[in-house]
């Protein structure tokens, strides 16, 4: 049981995919300026990563290396998370047009997402079982979300904020990814 | 003791009350001129019931209330309207608006109001009224209609009256010195106000402790009575409606929700006390007591003014130095709001008149950035987060205004007050409540636009639709007309090729038959295409008549053709009208028409197979009778002779070959003849046939006149042949007479179908009845058909010295006129649900095409 | 089978790559069977931000076929009726950057205007009603026509109609109904003498004190 928190713990805070990992930051710039807009996209995310990490843990454990094509295991996971990606595009557009719309060109940049084919390739390198690789996976969906959505809740004020010209927009934006990261660094041995 | 709870935030402006305290209560002179604003209150604005020049006293009724939430204004002195006009109004936005204007007359005089002792013998709804007529508003600010607050709906039941005397606004002490001179009035009051709401079980007077000598007396008066009084720690607002509830009775009025909800009301002192008056005296709303303040002002003290006196004559007399004043403010220093003009007058809702000097109440500082202290939301009573709110209202993000319940919002004021970079949070706020205000107005107003929008595309959309529906109607009906005649002109080619017989006419019959439904159509039809075909064969007569040399042969060979048609379609008809119906027998031998009819009627239950015989035996009878015609023509040595001769050969011919088919085919199929005709015939074939086609595309009304035109233009030529004749003594008279005769009758019977046909459902007379009358007197034309041939006659002479456009134009009335007996008739038939209206519809519409056609050729 | 594939790893992993791209087709055909989108709501979304002027002005022929041309990617900014605000409520909604009015479909007026009838003038022509696409003007042939005021949103269609240029487009008058607050922000420094409520000057205070004690 313990090693479940362990691997929630360290995959939402400590091993932050995007603030500590560097993973997955043109979403995090991207789709960050809506508070709305954030959750949504932390949603799709979590479901994505979720179902992409137990997805590639299956064709890598049962496909890949009982024929020992291991070599395959990049080219199998972006097949994989596309196909997890498509999915998610089309139950979006389908449940909610708005955040579809709103969503736009990065929910299909999921699939690119490099925290998605960060994890799974991750889950293959730690050997995690199924379990973890799930695990794995939800945590640093989670931590994306957590990021994403703290990160838009700021930008959010920013946008109406006094806030000098040269630092309007993105650098303000870039500065305060920064100051969060260094914020989340202070997580480190924690776990 | 009173258990007293506090509320959120707050803060303590210095209080500035002594200034005013000083004097006693004043008194202001009467103006050269007082005006009065019909929108004092919220809700509609009133509406004058005076006009220029008229007389009013003190406490007249000058504008009625309009509406439910409205309130009626009186005028507070004697003298005359000198103008009903638009005014700048005492508002921050500096309109102007409607105002009655009254030049005093100086005398004061009042009319009588009417004191009423025993205010608990009157019902609550006379008490209402009574208040509701002296147009009483709350007096502390916002200026609602009491009336509709003292009436809360039936389902919220009262449960707490709170009587607000807090006045928290710094400067202000109106209500204060109110209290401390008319403590009884207000308790009286009090009780009034607790008995119309059905007397709560709480009824307080909430007094801030800063009024001790207001309290003493207010609770001097209240001893022995229900009314509590209860005075609570000076703080800014607590004289916020929500906020003295919050204090007095520990209760938060919900969001979006007025205090009735929670079953308290609330009423300020000034109102309860005016609410006394109105049911005590009967004294309507005239004056108010105003605090005059501000270190411009000689004399700062508090005054009882006539409503509708001018601020700048209040000023005048409390000594205002102009000079020293930084501005004129309505209201207090924090809720208040700066006067552009001192020219409006003392509204309801005025309860301080502050004159500072610019040491007193300096400009404020320019708004600097905020800094993010925080202080904004510590101070806010309504626990309101004023810093995002700003944020927020400076972006225009309505939505996450509307998030952060800016409506809470009571515009108090105590954030600005504590922001120390000077920002005017509170302005952005009333900014924003407007703005979105503004927004959900508008945005009901494109809602119904849209809907407005939509309603009428929908209606083009439908009119259109029907238009288009009525066009591939006629389309469809044109189609069909040119399928009919496609089919005709199939069945005829296979009728001449298969049984001569078979002609067009019976297909039509036999058309007709399969598409109507209506008995007595399909007889009219046939009495129709029987007539036709006897129109023909009487053209053909007198064409053979006046033909000459090979003409003749193939008229006469026409003529066969023609009257066997006749004879078929005869046959046909008499086979539909059935032994039941009275067909009148044949009268006269000698006519042919009438001989056909009868052979007809006894063809009636014959077998297909006898047809062919039975013409046979009139091919027989034929060639009898031209033979006779030849004997006759040779006798006379005529030169028709061999055109006569011809025509009987012709005929023997042709009864030889009918024998010989019959012969042949016998009885089995004696439909199957084959063709034994010659060219001439074929092409009369095909001539009627075309004939037909065409006919069958016209409205049975335009075939009938048709028939009667040719028939005119037939009588004519003959009617003149037989003048000629008769001028020359030729012998031919007799047999032209004839002609002629035959001629009227038939065009007498033609208009009577015409008329048939015209006034009613094509009901025809029966033919063969019709036909009786020219064969019974051949001889003595009637004279009605005399008198139409000589009208006709005339007309045509007209028309031919008409020039084209009058003849035009007569075509185009009598085509008017056709057109709105058609319509007339189509009426007739929806309303009786005639099973003949499409026909109808057709000639309504062909109708309105000729008209069209005309009135295009006259342009 | 087995053996094949281990010998052959060329084969094995053209097998098991086919093999996923098949599953995974399933998949995704069948789920875009299952979530098949009829129609774009974003097309009444639009709709309800537009000003529902009905004008034109556009290039469409009324705010609805606008709304669905901005749902197919239509420029956002070719309202001038709706101005600056609704193009910036229409960029919010659909998430993007807002720009500024296109002034070739005209310019945004601060006031509303609504058509006005000088109706000595008018000849009862009934061109302006049918140029209205409110059916805000009331008339009949040969007879006066006018404007119900609530109802016109100021378009001017009917105005161009008009064979006697009897149409004037008057704006409308704020009413005490319609007055609000203007925004500070928007406001200069010199007209902030009207706000009261920021009155606490420290030096002021002092002299309250001065004056009370």
């Amino acid at each position: 049981m313990t090693d479940f928190v362990v691997i929630l713990i360290s995959t939402i805070l400590v091993n932050n995919f995007v603030l500590v990992q560097f993973l997955g930051l043109c979403p995090f710039m991207g789709v960050s300026n809506k508070l709305e807009t954030a959750i949504g996209m932390g949603g799709a995310t979590t479901f994505v990563l979720t179902l992409a990490s137990i997805c590639s843990y299956l064709v890598h454990n049962y496909i890949l290396q009982p024929l020992g094509l291991e070599y395959l295991k990049t080219i199998a996971f972006i097949l994989v998370i596309a196909v997890v990606v498509q999915f998610a595009k089309m139950f979006i557009e389908k449940t909610s047009p708005l955040l579809y719309r709103v969503l736009g060109v990065f929910l299909p940049l999921i699939t690119t997402n490099c925290a998605v084919l960060g994890v799974a390739l991750q889950n293959t390198a730690k050997a995690h079982n199924f379990t973890h690789s799930a695990l794995y996976g939800f945590g640093a969906a989670l931590g994306f979300s957590l990021v994403l959505i703290l990160f838009s809740a700021m930008r959010e004020r920013l946008a109406v904020a006094d806030v000098p010209v040269p630092f309007k927009g993105a650098a303000i934006g870039m500065i305060t990814a920064g100051l969060m990261s260094l914020a989340f660094m202070g997580f480190s041995g924690l776990v | 003791m009173t258990k007293i709870w506090s509320i959120p935030g707050g803060i303590h402006p210095p209080e500035n009350k002594a200034q005013s305290l000083q004097l006693p209560l004043g008194e202001v002179s009467l103006p050269e001129e007082m005006i009065f604003p019909l929108n004092q209150h919220i809700g509609a604005p009133a509406e004058a019931v005076v006009r220029e020049g008229d007389q009013v006293l003190g406490g007249q009724l000058i504008a009625k209330a309009k509406g439910p939430v409205s309130a009626n204004i009186h005028a507070s002195t004697s003298g005359v309207v000198v103008a009903v006009e638009e005014r700048t109004l005492p508002h921050p936005s500096g309109l102007s608006g409607p105002c009655v204007v009254i030049r005093p007359d100086g005398e004061d005089r009042m009319v009588e109001f009417s004191p009423c002792e025993d205010y608990t013998a009157l019902s609550h709804e006379e008490l209402l009224e009574k208040i509701r007529a002296a147009g009483i508003t709350g007096m502390g600010g916002a200026g609602f209609p009491s009336a509709v607050k003292l009436n809360p709906r039936g389902n919220q039941k009262i449960d707490t009256l709170i009587i607000n005397g807090t006045e928290c606004e710094p400067y202000i002490t109106a209500d204060d010195i109110l209290m401390q001179t008319r403590p009884a009035d207000l308790v009286s009051g009090t009780q009034l106000l607790a008995h119309l709401l059905g007397n709560p079980a709480r009824v307080v007077i909430g007094i801030e402790d800063n009024k001790p000598t207001a309290i003493a007396a207010v609770r001097k008066a209240a001893e022995g009575t229900n009314v509590e009084v209860a005075s609570f720690p000076t703080k800014y607002p607590s004289g916020g409606e929500k906020q003295l509830i919050q204090i007095l009775t520990g209760k938060e009025v919900p969001a979006g929700q007025i205090p009735a909800t929670i079953g308290i009301v609330l009423q300020n002192v000034g109102t309860t006390v005016a609410a006394w008056e109105a049911v005590r005296y009967g004294k309507p709303l005239i004056e108010r007591i105003t605090t005059v303040v501000g270190e411009a002002l000689e004399t700062q003290r508090n005054v009882v003014v006539r409503l509708g006196t001018p601020i700048r004559h209040v000023l005048a007399e409390h000594g205002f130095i102009g000079k020293k004043a930084s501005r004129l403010i309505v209201g207090g220093p924090m809720m208040g709001y700066a006067l552009e003009q001192d020219d409006v007058p003392v509204v309801k809702t005025t309860n301080c008149l502050l004159a500072p000097s610019k040491k007193e109440l300096p400009p404020p500082a320019p708004a600097q950035a905020c800094i993010r202290c925080g202080m904004c939301a510590e101070a806010c009573p309504a626990s309101l987060l004023p810093q995002q709110m700003y944020w927020y209202a400076r972006s225009e993000d309505y939505e996450r205004l509307e998030a952060h319940n800016i409506k809470d919002c009571i515009e108090c004021g105590a954030c600005s007050y504590v922001c120390p970079s000077s920002i005017p949070l509170v302005q952005y706020y009333r900014a924003a409540k407007g703005t979105m205000r503004q927004m959900a107005i508008e945005k009901e107003k494109s809602d119904r636009s849209r809907k407005r929008f939509e309603y009428r595309q929908e209606r083009i959309a439908k009119a259109e639709a029907e238009k288009e529906a009525k066009r591939l109607a006629r389309q469809k009906a044109a189609e069909e007309a040119k399928k009919k005649l496609a089919g005709q002109k199939a069945e005829g080619k296979e009728a001449a090729a298969s049984a001569p017989q078979a002609d067009i006419v019976a297909a039509a019959v036999a058309r007709a038959q399969a598409t109507q439904k209506s008995p007595e159509e399909e007889k009219a039809r046939l009495e129709r295409s029987v007539l036709s075909a006897k129109g023909r064969v009487e053209k053909l007569h007198e064409k053979i008549a006046t033909a000459e040399g090979e003409m003749k042969e193939k008229l006469a060979a026409q003529l066969k053709q023609a009257e066997l048609k006749l004879s078929e379609a005869e046959s046909k008809l008499a086979a539909f009208d059935g032994s039941s119906t009275a067909t009148p027998a044949a009268p006269a031998a000698d006519d042919p028409v009438a001989a056909a009819i009868a052979r007809a009627q006894a063809k009636m239950t014959m077998a297909p197979d006898e047809k062919l015989r039975a013409n046979l035996d009139s091919l027989r009878e034929r060639l009898a009778k031209a033979e006779e015609k030849l004997a006759a023509a040779q006798a006379e040595g005529s030169d028709k002779v061999d055109a006569l001769q011809a025509g009987a050969d012709k005929l023997k011919e042709k009864i030889a070959a009918s024998e010989k088919e019959l012969a042949e085919l016998g009885p089995v199929d004696p439909v199957v003849q084959a063709p034994a005709e010659q060219d001439a015939a074929a092409a009369a074939i095909e001539r009627a046939k075309a004939k037909a086609a065409a006919r069958s595309s016209m409205s049975d009304e335009d075939k009938l006149r048709d028939q009667l035109q040719s028939l005119e233009g037939r009588l004519q030529k003959a009617g003149d042949k037989l003048a000629q004749a008769k001028a020359e003594g030729a012998d031919t008279v007799d047999a032209l007479q004839t002609g002629f005769d035959k001629l009227q009758g038939k065009q007498q019977e033609l208009r009577e179908q015409l008329r048939a046909i015209n006034p009613a459902a094509p009901e025809l007379q029966d033919p063969a009845a019709a036909e009786e009358a020219p064969a019974e007197a051949p001889a003595a034309a009637p004279d009605a058909a005399a008198l139409a041939i000589e009208r006709a006659k005339a007309k045509a002479a007209a028309q031919a010295s008409m020039s084209d456009e009058e003849k035009l134009r007569d075509q185009i009335d009598s085509a008017e006129k056709r057109l709105q007996k058609a319509r007339e008739r189509l009426a007739k038939a929806e309303v009786e649900d005639d099973p003949n209206i499409d026909a109808f519809r057709g000639a309504v519409e062909k109708s309105e095409a000729k008209l069209e056609k005309l009135q295009g050729e006259l342009t | 089978m087995y053996e094949l594939l281990i010998t052959h790893p060329f084969i094995s992993a053209l097998t098991a790559l086919v093999a996923l791209a098949v599953v995974f087709g399933g998949i995704l055909g069948f789920a875009a069977v299952k979530f098949k989108v009829e129609g774009d709501p974003i097309v009444d979304q639009v709709d309800t931000l537009l000003p529902q002027t009905q004008c034109g002005q556009c290039g469409y022929p009324g705010c609805r076929p606008y709304a669905q041309a901005i749902a197919n990617g239509d420029a956002i900014n070719k309202c001038p009726p709706g101005g600056q605000s609704t193009i910036n409520a229409i960029a919010d909604l659909l998430d993007v950057e807002a720009p500024t009015l296109d002034e070739e479909h005209g310019e945004e007026s601060d006031v509303k205007k609504v058509a006005y009838i000088r109706e000595d003038e008018c000849i009862g022509c009934t061109k302006c009603i049918q140029a209205c696409p409110m059916d805000a003007i009331l008339g009949a042939a040969k007879q006066m026509h006018t404007v119900i005021a609530d109802e016109c949103t100021g378009c001017d269609l009917c105005v161009e109609p008009c064979p006697v240029d009897c149409i004037d487009m008057i704006p409308v008058e704020k009413t005490l109904a319609d007055w609000h607050w203007d925004n500070p922000a928007n406001r200069t420094a010199v007209q902030h003498h009207d706000i009261i409520a920021t009155d606490k000057q420290p030096s002021n205070d002092q002299d309250q004190d001065g004056a009370a004690a």
